[in-house]
């Protein structure tokens, strides 16, 4: 397959992998299901592994990073209905890990679902998978039917008592059904819209009953724990971010694509494997954790280290991993209205706040884009992303709000000359 | 409840504004602000619906949380100090308000919801002066709801999603759904449908804007012109209450009197849009007398003592029992008493109010006056149910939505009956036979019962065939393994079915076994009342279905509309044919002649005032007494229909003391400890012998009362009368049944009751309806198409050409 398939020497989740390499004779040859193998074989309890997560600091890949472990912790003991979800809904601009965890790697992301419903007890797990995605829709249809014709899924897995039974779930390409309960929503048949919370899924989730939702790339973490155990995870990376973390580096650059990093490597390290800006290109601004989150100057950037506490403490969020890298001749009011067009176009009208204010965001950046700004524009754009923000249902308000905040605040000039002189700074490089 | 009676231990103790106050735990911070009598402005939010928390408008300061949250969806906690006027949360209430605007029209000035609006409420209370938006405003197309909701301006939509909530938990069916995403999206019906639910007219009340609202009333008034009086509903037993809205004294509008133990905050689309017939073309507002077979309108000092001169003639000649009066349930209590007595001065027995009853052999019950057997509140905390032969949805539109609320919290609800239930709710169990097998199916029912309840003493021979099949047991058992508040109710189609007394009695003795309650859905708004009364004959007089299968001389009729309200629509226009002299008393014209083949017209109509324009009194279904003042003047020459009956005592030379409403209503209105004592739905009447099932190849009809045809006002109503529910009946049957009638596919067919020549034709459209049993047709009574028919009898159905 493609020759790019280089995501890096610390590739741990994604070692190894040629993209012919995905089926479940390969999985098993490189070692997989052995952690499942283990856990039922040896009857460890859901307990010990529950410690070997929270030990890892594995933290949610999908965005918000909150510990694996802890999460898992909320799930009811007793509930006798319950689901373990795989939010493999991915949506976010500039994010495509999970396409390429599940396109080689389909079972080491069963596997791990097993290993979560096995610790939470849940008989029924989905794998809610984007819409837009549909060779990997079929990929893991396959897959599944592999795991379960091996008896890794199905009733009394592998000669145990535990039964878990494994859908593949196909959305139709809604951004918002990438946040968890929107999702949950769309399983049920639902309009995909959010949930307000509380309750949490882990209470009243999939058809109203106990739900852990975790992202591709998170369960792909899990077989390689049990196996390592969760000190060797924690070791990959940092204190407050165990293992490693793939990126899927977009925009100006020689070589994008998903590379995978021991968690706290310096972004310049990441922009290298890369291939470096495109053309060779003066780096002005980066958006290192998808489109939602704030975007950084390229300057203050390649000075950041790529864990969850360096990039906050560099204005910004890990988020996803999607690093969109942006050279010295990109309009940032363009980029600005391109997102704000997008979030426009998702925002599931639900709540008002998101509801109005995006349409408002996206119709002002359409405006000064195309040169009939006024003055008052990016004092009223900052105060409409101000006040959508921490105001909505779901977290979709403060994703179409931060990118404003933050390129009206890192490259205010270029809006004031959009609005002053009615065409573009940069205009001149394109 | 007194304070003191409430047990306040486990709730939880918060602040708002500073001021403290319990909360059981579950509570939210909008509950915790209305005990206080905080006001947190809202707009999705609604007591009755389900918690949206999407319009963002009740957001709230609390004390260590970073974000303002929803007042609405946060539940309470202990030591929780909330703020609803800080800086954090008029900040946010602010911001949301300018979001709500930028896309509305702003066009308050034509909006007919102008100055009852919450939205303009909202933004001169918590909005700023002016907005930074400059940007185009979205336009939303307008939408087709049918015709009582208006949505045609629907830019002016916010998106609060009341009214879809509305119709899925409330109507029990999702009418109305939001589409499209982001700021495109808008409230739609489902392609090519319009709002068909019997309670549409509620989401004209919760929409906070003026993006729904009332046809009828559209641009008749604005708010603050109009004065607002308290009334009654005179259709269904449950007695809502409304408030009546005038304009220079004649009704525009009524919307619900919000009464917790009744009506709950809906109404009816008949209580809410019938006030039309009011101010209708067919009232009457003066006296008319028919001559030379013509009716002419004449003023009161001719038409009153010429109907007491005709009444005094027959009655000297032919005696008291030479009269019927045949009283209809709709009559206030004053004026069915009035009328009652009367009648027995002048040595007449022959009176009644159970106009669509066909089985009167019940010998025990008429002390007995037959009611809900418990509050209406209690309908929605039902575990378990079942209804026998009942037309729930069109009978008791708003009770409909209490059994909806107990099915929505798990209540099993069963349904036996002649059709399937169309009620809008989860039924658990169903069993539908042909009318003559009800008596059958239930005594099934009995057998399981007994059976399941392990009673002692053996059944009676009656039951000696009968064998409970696995359905019945299970809906006895649904029955008997809820823990409380079960209920078997009796309808509309087991009290007016030929086997009555029967079908009671058995559920009688199905109540006794399960240990369940035992409910009748009275019929009309003074059923209960008129029971109470003892408005039927008290010393062997002639019932309402025999004094017109034995014609009489005269006939009065109050409030009754012949042969609509009448079960023995034929035999009713036979009798009145034959009569010397029909005297009727009623707000409107006689149905127009044309719509019935040969219609009967009364010799003297009277003018009385409906509802509105009379004091009055009803006894709803749960026995509740609701006395209401006249709210409009009586129209024209129209006078209180207790005012007429005192003058026409007097002219009898039978003068009444009555001479005010008090007195009137002091004197006819039961002692609450009279009306406690006999509201009891027992029956003594010994067990008949089960009916044998009909002759093979025998048709039999099932015949509901269509919900907008039910009495003389709905009758009447225009807006009412464009609904999909108001459409004339078609027959109902099964593919097997048409293909032995050779009966094409949208054909018609021809309907009569004898094979004689003259007898009423009828040629009505059918369709085809796998739900019904087999050889059993339905078409709805109380239709001007199909009035004339008696109910039951022998049916003879062909193909029209």
């Amino acid at each position: 397959m493609s020759a790019f398939l280089d995501f890096g020497s610390d590739a741990v989740l994604l070692a190894g992998l040629t993209g012919d390499n995905w089926r479940l004779k390969d999985y098993v040859a490189r070692g997989g299901y052995e952690s499942l193998k283990k856990i039922l074989s040896e009857r460890i309890a859901p307990e010990q592994i529950l410690a070997e997560i929270k030990l890892s600091v594995l933290r949610g890949r999908g965005g918000a990073g909150f510990p694996t472990g802890m999460k898992w912790g909320f799930m009811p003991r007793g509930a006798p209905e319950k689901y373990v979800i795989c939010n493999a809904d991915e949506g976010e601009p500039g994010t495509f890990k999970d396409r390429d965890i599940l396109r080689f790697n389909p079972h080491a992301v069963i596997e791990g679902m097993v290993i979560a419903a096995y610790v939470m007890g849940c008989a029924r797990g989905y794998n809610y998978i984007h819409g837009e995605i549909w060779e990997v829709y079929e990929r893991c249809e396959e897959a599944v039917d592999e795991a379960r014709a091996a008896g890794f899924i199905g009733s009394r897995i592998l000669g145990s008592d535990f039964s878990f039974e494994l859908f593949n779930h196909h959305g139709f390409g809604a951004y918002i059904c990438g946040e968890e309960t929107a999702l949950l929503e769309s399983i049920e048949g639902k309009k995909g819209q959010s949930r307000y919370k509380p309750p949490f899924p882990a209470n009243v989730g999939l058809y109203g009953k106990p739900t852990t939702v975790n992202n591709v790339e998170t369960f792909a973490c899990v077989p390689l724990i049990v196996k390592n155990g969760g000190q060797w995870f924690l070791e990959l990376g940092r204190p407050n971010a165990g293992g490693t973390k793939i990126f899927s580096v977009s925009g100006d650059v020689e070589r994008p694509g998903n590379y995978e990093l021991r968690m706290g490597a310096p972004f310049a390290k990441l922009l290298e494997m890369a291939g470096g800006v495109r053309d060779g290109r003066k780096l002005k601004a980066v958006i290192p954790g998808g489109s939602s989150s704030p975007v950084v100057p390229g300057a203050v950037m390649m000075e950041t280290d790529l864990d969850y506490d360096s990039i906050a403490k560099a204005g910004s969020m890990m988020g996803s991993g999607a690093v969109i890298v942006m050279d010295e001749t990109r309009c940032m009011v363009r980029c600005l209205a391109r997102l704000s067009e997008f979030y426009h176009d998702e925002s599931c009208g639900q709540c008002t706040p998101c509801r109005e204010g995006t349409g408002w965001l996206s119709r002002m950046m359409h405006r000064i884009e195309h040169g009939e700004g006024r003055p008052g524009d990016i004092e009223a754009l900052d105060r409409i992303a101000h006040d959508i923000m921490g105001r909505t249902i779901c977290a979709m308000g403060d994703a179409a709000a931060m990118p404003v905040r933050s390129f009206i605040k890192h490259f205010r000039d270029e809006f004031e000359y959009h609005i002053e002189h009615r065409r573009c700074q940069v205009a001149d490089y394109v | 409840m007194s304070e003191n009676a409430i047990d306040k231990s486990g709730w939880l103790n918060l602040e708002i504004n500073g001021k403290p106050v319990q909360m059981p735990p579950g509570s939210t911070v909008m509950d915790a602000a209305q005990t206080l009598k905080v006001f947190i402005p809202h707009f999705c939010y609604h007591k009755k619906l389900s918690i949206a928390a999407s319009c963002r408008m009740c957001l709230v300061q609390v004390e260590k949380i970073p974000k303002p949250v929803p007042a609405c969806a946060t539940p309470v906690s202990e030591g929780m100090k909330v703020w609803t006027r800080s800086e954090m949360a008029l900040a946010a209430q602010q911001s949301v308000m300018e979001f709500l605007l930028i896309n509305h029209p702003l066009d308050c000035p034509v909006c007919d919801q102008g100055g009852e609006c919450m939205l303009q409420d909202a933004a001169v209370g918590y909005g700023k002066g002016s907005s930074q938006f400059q940007e185009v405003k979205r336009v939303v197309l307008g939408k087709d709801l049918g015709p009582l909701v208006s949505a045609v301006e629907m830019s002016r939509c916010i998106q609060c999603t009341r009214c879809v909530r509305f119709s899925d938990e409330i109507g029990g069916q999702m009418e109305l759904g939001m589409i499209r995403r982001g700021d495109r999206a808008e409230i739609v019906p489902f392609v090519g449908e319009t709002v068909e639910s019997e309670l549409s007219g509620n989401m004209i009340d919760l929409c906070p804007v003026g993006a729904l609202t009332s046809k009828p009333f559209r641009y008749q008034a604005r708010n603050w012109e109009l004065s607002r009086r308290k009334s009654v509903s005179p259709h269904d037993a449950l007695g809502a209450n409304l408030i009546v809205q005038l304009k220079r004294n004649q009704v525009v509008r009524v919307q619900p009197f919000e009464n917790e133990a009744i009506n709950e905050c809906w109404l009816s689309d008949r209580d809410r849009f019938s006030y039309e017939a009011l101010n209708s073309e067919s009232r009457l507002m003066r006296p008319l007398v028919k001559k030379d077979g013509v009716l002419i309108e004449t003023d009161w000092q001719e038409a009153l003592p010429l109907a007491a001169a005709r009444l005094k003639n027959i009655v000297e000649r032919d005696g008291g029992e030479a009269l019927g009066v045949l009283i209809s349930p709709h009559a206030t209590l004053e004026e069915a008493t009035l009328m009652s007595r009367l009648a027995w001065t002048l040595g007449c027995d022959n009176i009644d109010y159970r106009l669509r009853q066909q089985d009167f052999s019940n010998t025990s019950k008429d002390a007995h006056v037959p009611w809900l057997g418990m509050p209406i509140a209690d309908v929605s905390q039902l575990k378990a149910a079942l209804f026998i032969g009942s037309f729930l949805r069109q009978d008791q539109p708003l009770l409909t939505a209490r059994v909806r609320q107990a099915a929505r919290h798990g209540a099993a609800i069963s349904s036996l009956h002649s059709v399937r239930a169309d009620w809008h709710l989860p039924l658990a169990h169903e069993n539908v036979v042909p009318p003559s097998q009800l008596a059958a199916a239930l005594a099934a029912l009995v057998v399981a019962a007994h059976r399941e309840a392990k009673v002692a003493q053996a059944l009676p021979k009656v039951f000696d065939e009968v064998t409970p099949l696995e359905n019945d047991v299970a809906i006895v058992r649904s029955l008997m393994n809820a823990p409380e508040r079960t209920t078997i109710f009796l309808g509309s189609f087991a009290q007016q079915h030929e086997h009555a007394v029967l079908l009671h009695a058995l559920t009688q003795r199905l109540a006794d076994y399960t240990g369940t309650t035992l409910a009748v859905l009275p019929e009309a708004a003074n059923s209960v009342g008129l029971a109470l009364i003892n408005a039927q004959p008290q010393k062997g007089g002639l019932n309402a279905r025999t004094m017109l299968e034995k014609p009489r001389k005269a006939y009065v009729l109050l409030h009754t509309e012949a042969p609509f309200d009448i079960a023995q629509g034929g035999t009713a226009l036979t009798a009145l044919r034959q009569a010397d002299f029909v005297l009727s008393l009623s707000p409107f014209r006689p149905a127009d002649e044309g719509v019935l083949p040969d219609v009967v017209l009364p010799d003297i109509v009277l003018p009385i005032a409906p509802f509105t324009e009379t004091s009055g009194t009803f006894i709803n279904m749960e026995g509740r007494v609701q006395s209401f003042y006249g709210v409009a003047p009586p129209l024209g020459e129209t006078r209180p229909g207790w005012q007429v009956i005192v003058a026409l005592a007097r002219l009898l030379e039978q003068p009444f003391a009555e001479t005010t409403p008090e007195v009137v209503r002091a004197s006819c209105l039961p002692s609450a400890d009279s009306i406690a004592a006999r509201l009891s739905n027992r029956i003594d009447t010994a067990l008949q012998a089960l009916p044998k099932a009909a002759a093979k190849e025998t048709v039999e009809r099932v015949a509901g009362v269509p919900i907008y045809h039910a009495d003389p006002l709905v009758r009447r109503a225009p807006s009412l009368q464009r609904t999909a529910l108001a459409a004339p009946p078609r027959v109902m049957m099964n593919a097997a049944l048409a293909t032995r009638l050779n009966l094409v596919k949208g054909g018609a067919v021809r309907i009569r009751q004898s094979e004689e020549n003259d007898a009423v034709t009828v040629v009505l459209s059918w369709v085809c309806d796998e739900t019904l049993p087999a050889d059993t047709v339905r078409f709805d009574m109380a239709h001007p198409l199909t009035a004339g028919f008696d109910v039951c009898g022998e049916f003879h159905l062909e193909a029209a050409p």
